[in-house]
């Protein structure tokens, strides 16, 4: 155990050497983690610079939401905590919980009462989807295809995926099962209710992965949001899937001949979890942060500069034009009634306990 | 060096055999004329060789050398001690963590004791005693918020074991609060937590946390009554770990906070089993002999029922099974893993076929990087022997271009490759515009192994250039003129002359090149697609991803004793000693 211990704050201290060194923590300071680019700027734009100018809080922006998970890992073994707010996807707010290394959230106690009255929780609704998780944006990951490549027949259904007789030619797809799995299924023709109860078996899992096979030599596999914007503009594939507002920005502000899909896109949450560790001082400095930025008002300006929807239920009649191109936003987001009419809600219970052994035949699938 | 080798070993064997004991080679170069003189002395008397100050020769020479050695770690101590904490400490915890699994009988620790009684290859579920063992650590467990990191330990073994934990856990507060509820409803006596400390505490404690606040300092250890704990002890062993966590964890003040439901239900546990109560005098005396005799008609709790209330699946083998098998400290668990085997209650087994993955990635980096290794001798070669034949002022510009692309971000020289070698990317249309290819039929460059060949090649080709433009710098070109001017043709002259003078050069770059390319992971994941995956990818994925750094820690421990092992067959086939990187 003391061997452990040595080696442990060892590897601790030299992993958070990196990141100490440029910590400091000045009294007036947040680190706030997230993913970068036009995301990263949505959240400056409508959360930081509002909060800086009102409080004279200075906001340090680190894009390393990627690899968030193991880094807040190895901060925790080290006892130092540099981070003081990390923005995440709902399925790792979920692990970083059950981890211990993200602290629980009262909703009502923490947040901003709604607009219109409503509590925190109510307000938030489904998408607390864990104990630790601050929700921020509903996003979608659903499917973008050349409208130059696809003939007269534009695909008004998922399963176009999957019909490579009418859509010949390359799509690409997550390089991970979640998402594909659930398409699989349900364009193999099972019911949208059943899917996870089929999932949970042996057998319906070799059936999805069967469904994929089909297509498996037509399939280009990504791994970053951005491959498939660059793939579909490139002509490289006719249609595949990824989020829905790298689509909004190939369509709208880029102009490229691509249409995209609303039939059962995969919702999703993205959120904030704070950190445990932290000392008392920081951690009140981010609570006030945190209720400041995710009020209805704050939610509802982030949708100005990013087709990501709103996570509060309030937000939603606040949104707005784009920022830069005076479009109406409402009918771009993942939340709007006309585009939620067959969406797919992922099961985020179910992934929890699946995704290390769905991980492990995918996989074994892929590279058979 | 052959022969006068075999000169001295022959010159010493007598004197090895006469003192009994053998030389290393270093000693035996330095000590071979004083051997010589030995040998003379010790025909003339038995005792051992002197020196000048009446020590023994063989005592005072290596107390000359110590020093020697001793300064010569001084001065190299700080890059040791740097290298040490750096690189070799993480590397060896990293490592370390491929066997530990404390994190099982340490959540659940009376659970994996009573366990270590039932036969895990029956077919009956464990018995009470081990789910009232259950209720008690996951108790603890949850309040610790240290059920759920357990059952993501348990879900890589165990699919379902994380959501089983998560709700457990929160169901489990509510399985003690029967026996609560009765202590409380016979006695308000019971409600208070100052109560319990009254009696459970020592009178020093209780003195301590008298006059104390926050403002003075850390509170007082929480110290248990003389006595307590061969009266209740049930109690008392559960107490401590309650004041502790208070204390500890919660950093709240213990005497104004009422204890949990475990402590009721312990306490019911020790007035309805055996105590030493009736010697009993301390403080509440009579309010535990009270509970006592209300005690024998308490509703009472079956945990073994309550279990299976939370989740039908507490009541199937293979979770008690998972939780028996990966009991102990240390496990082979993620090694079987990393080789796609599993650790079953039977031994280990091969893991299903649809699950088998490891073995395939391991042979697939190991074929690929040998190949990017070969394509880079083909291509490095005839540029390093440029290089090295021309004057210096052109080999220095052209050593500019070689090292341009060493110099720029590896994802853009990657993605550099995508937009070159995608189907509509500029190598596919200008094939298509030569009429080389048809524009339905092009060429699939990338997304498969062929893409991470030629990214991989082009990204590692200086690691292979370098090393052999510093050796074949060194080749006197009088040589080649001698071959030829002694009747060679030029492929002989090439083969027999220069060609084994440049060997060192590729071994050098060889070796810096394959070990460079089993470890990539992030060109093969962006132009691979699927079959350019290598082991590496499967690691990322571990560390950053899913999380599971024992597994990710044992497929790198294999990965480095796969490298190491090709090391060594290297030494022993062509000879380390015939590598030369500068």
């Amino acid at each position: 155990m003391n061997l452990t211990k040595t080696l442990m704050t060892s590897t601790a201290l030299t992993l958070a050497a990196g990141m100490s060194f440029a910590d400091g923590h000045m009294a007036n300071e947040l680190t706030i983690i997230s993913w970068g680019g036009a995301y990263s700027n949505s959240q400056q734009k409508a959360y930081h610079a509002p909060y800086s100018a009102e409080t004279g809080v200075k906001i340090i922006n680190d894009e390393s939401s990627a690899e968030a998970v193991s880094k807040l890992r190895a901060m925790n073994e080290a006892g130092n905590v540099t981070w003081d707010l990390v923005d995440v996807e709902a399925a790792d707010a979920i692990r970083l919980c059950d981890e211990g290394l993200a602290i629980e959230i009262d909703a009502d106690e923490m947040l901003a009462a709604g607009a219109d009255g409503s509590s925190a929780s109510d307000d938030f609704g489904d998408s607390l989807i864990s104990d630790c998780f601050i929700p921020q944006i509903v996003f979608s990951t659903t499917v973008g295809y050349r409208t130059d490549m696809v003939g007269d027949t534009p695909p008004t259904s998922i399963c176009a995926i999957f019909d490579t007789d009418a859509y010949p030619g390359k799509r690409a797809l997550n390089k991970r099962p979640i998402g594909n799995v659930e398409w699989a299924l349900l364009c193999d023709g099972v019911a949208k209710d059943e899917i996870y109860d089929v999932l949970a078996t042996p057998e319906g899992q070799e059936r999805a992965l069967a469904k994929l096979d089909t297509i498996k030599s037509d399939v280009i596999w990504w791994s970053a949001g951005a491959d498939t914007p660059q793939l579909l503009a490139d002509g490289e594939i006719v249609m595949g899937s990824t989020y829905n507002g790298r689509l909004f920005s190939l369509i709208a502000e880029q102009n490229q001949p691509v249409g995209m899909l609303w039939d059962a896109q995969m919702l999703d949450f993205d959120g904030w979890i704070i950190p445990k560790g932290l000392p008392e001082d920081r951690l009140a400095r981010v609570m006030d942060y945190v209720k400041f930025a995710t009020d209805t008002q704050r939610l509802a300006d982030q949708a100005a500069y990013i087709s990501y929807g709103p996570a509060r239920a309030s937000s939603a009649p606040l949104v707005g034009k784009h920022a830069e191109l005076g479009i109406d936003m409402a009918p771009h987001m993942p939340t709007d009634p006309a585009n939620a009419q067959n969406v797919f809600v992922t099961n985020y219970e179910f992934w929890a306990d699946y995704r290390d052994d769905m991980d492990a035949k995918f996989q074994a699938w892929l590279v058979k | 060096m052959a022969l006068s080798a075999l000169n001295s070993d022959s010159n010493f064997t007598n004197f090895d055999q006469a003192d009994g004991e053998t030389m290393s080679d270093a000693q035996t170069a330095q000590t071979a004329s004083s051997a010589a003189a030995a040998r003379i002395a010790d025909a003339a008397h038995t005792g051992p060789m002197l020196a000048a100050d009446g020590t023994p020769l063989k005592k005072s020479l290596n107390r000359a050398l110590r020093v020697q050695k001793m300064r010569a770690l001084a001065l190299i101590a700080p890059l040791l001690i740097f290298v040490l904490v750096t690189f070799i400490a993480p590397i060896a915890d990293m490592l370390f963590r491929s066997v530990e699994n404390d994190i099982v009988s340490e959540t659940l620790p009376r659970t994996t004791t009573m366990l270590s009684g039932w036969g895990e290859k029956g077919t009956d579920i464990p018995g009470e005693p081990v789910f009232e063992a259950l209720y008690q650590d996951m108790f603890v467990a949850q309040e610790a918020k240290l059920h759920t990191r357990l059952g993501s330990r348990l879900n890589y073994e165990l699919t379902g074991a994380s959501s089983l934990f998560r709700k457990s856990g929160r169901k489990v507060q509510d399985m003690g609060e029967v026996y609560q509820d009765q202590f409380e409803d016979l006695d308000g006596f019971w409600k208070k937590g100052e109560n319990w400390n009254s009696f459970m505490a020592s009178d020093a404690w209780l003195a301590a946390m008298d006059g104390w606040k926050k403002a003075n300092g850390p509170q007082p250890r929480f110290e248990l009554r003389d006595g307590i704990a061969q009266t209740l002890p049930a109690t008392a062993d559960i107490y401590v770990k309650y004041a502790d966590f208070i204390q500890n964890v919660d950093k709240a003040n213990l005497s104004k906070k009422d204890p949990w439901a475990l402590v009721y239900s312990s306490l019911y546990r020790d007035l309805s089993g055996e105590n030493g109560l009736s010697s009993y005098t301390g403080p509440a005396a009579a309010e535990l002999a009270a509970a006592a005799t209300a005690a024998s008609t308490f509703e009472t709790v079956n945990y073994t029922d309550a279990f299976k209330k939370i989740d039908r699946d507490w009541h199937k083998l293979d979770i008690w099974q998972t939780i028996k098998v990966y009991s102990p400290k240390f496990t082979s668990g993620y090694f079987l893993n990393a080789i796609d085997m599993q650790k079953s209650v039977d031994g280990a087994e091969m893991r299903p076929e649809n699950e088998q993955i490891y073995g395939l990635l391991f042979w697939r980096t190991m074929v690929m990087s040998l190949t990017i290794t070969l394509s880079c001798i083909l291509l490095g070669y005839p540029v390093a022997w440029i290089l090295a034949n021309l004057p210096a002022r052109t080999a220095n510009l052209l050593l500019i271009l070689v090292l341009l692309p060493f110099w720029t971000s590896l994802l853009v020289r990657t993605s550099a490759w995508k937009v070159m070698l995608q189907q509509q990317g500029v190598i596919n249309d200008t094939l298509v515009w030569l009429g080389i290819v048809a524009t339905d039929d092009r060429l699939a460059l990338i997304n498969n192994s062929t893409g991470t060949v030629i990214a991989m090649t082009h990204i590692l080709l200086p690691f292979m250039i370098l090393p052999m433009y510093s050796v074949m710098q060194t080749i006197q070109p009088t040589y080649l003129r001698a071959a030829k001017s002694l009747g060679a043709t030029n492929w002989t002259a090439f083969w027999r002359v220069y060609f084994p003078q440049s060997m060192p050069g590729i071994g050098a770059g060889s070796i810096l090149v394959f070990i460079l390319a089993i470890g990539y992971y992030i060109t093969p994941a962006i132009v691979g697609g699927t079959e350019g995956t290598f082991i590496s990818n499967r690691i990322a994925y571990h560390i950053s991803s899913s999380l599971n750094w024992g597994l990710g820690a044992a497929l790198g421990a294999i990965l480095l004793a796969a490298v190491l092992l090709l090391y060594y067959a290297y030494d022993k086939i062509v000879g380390i000693d015939n590598v030369k990187l500068g």
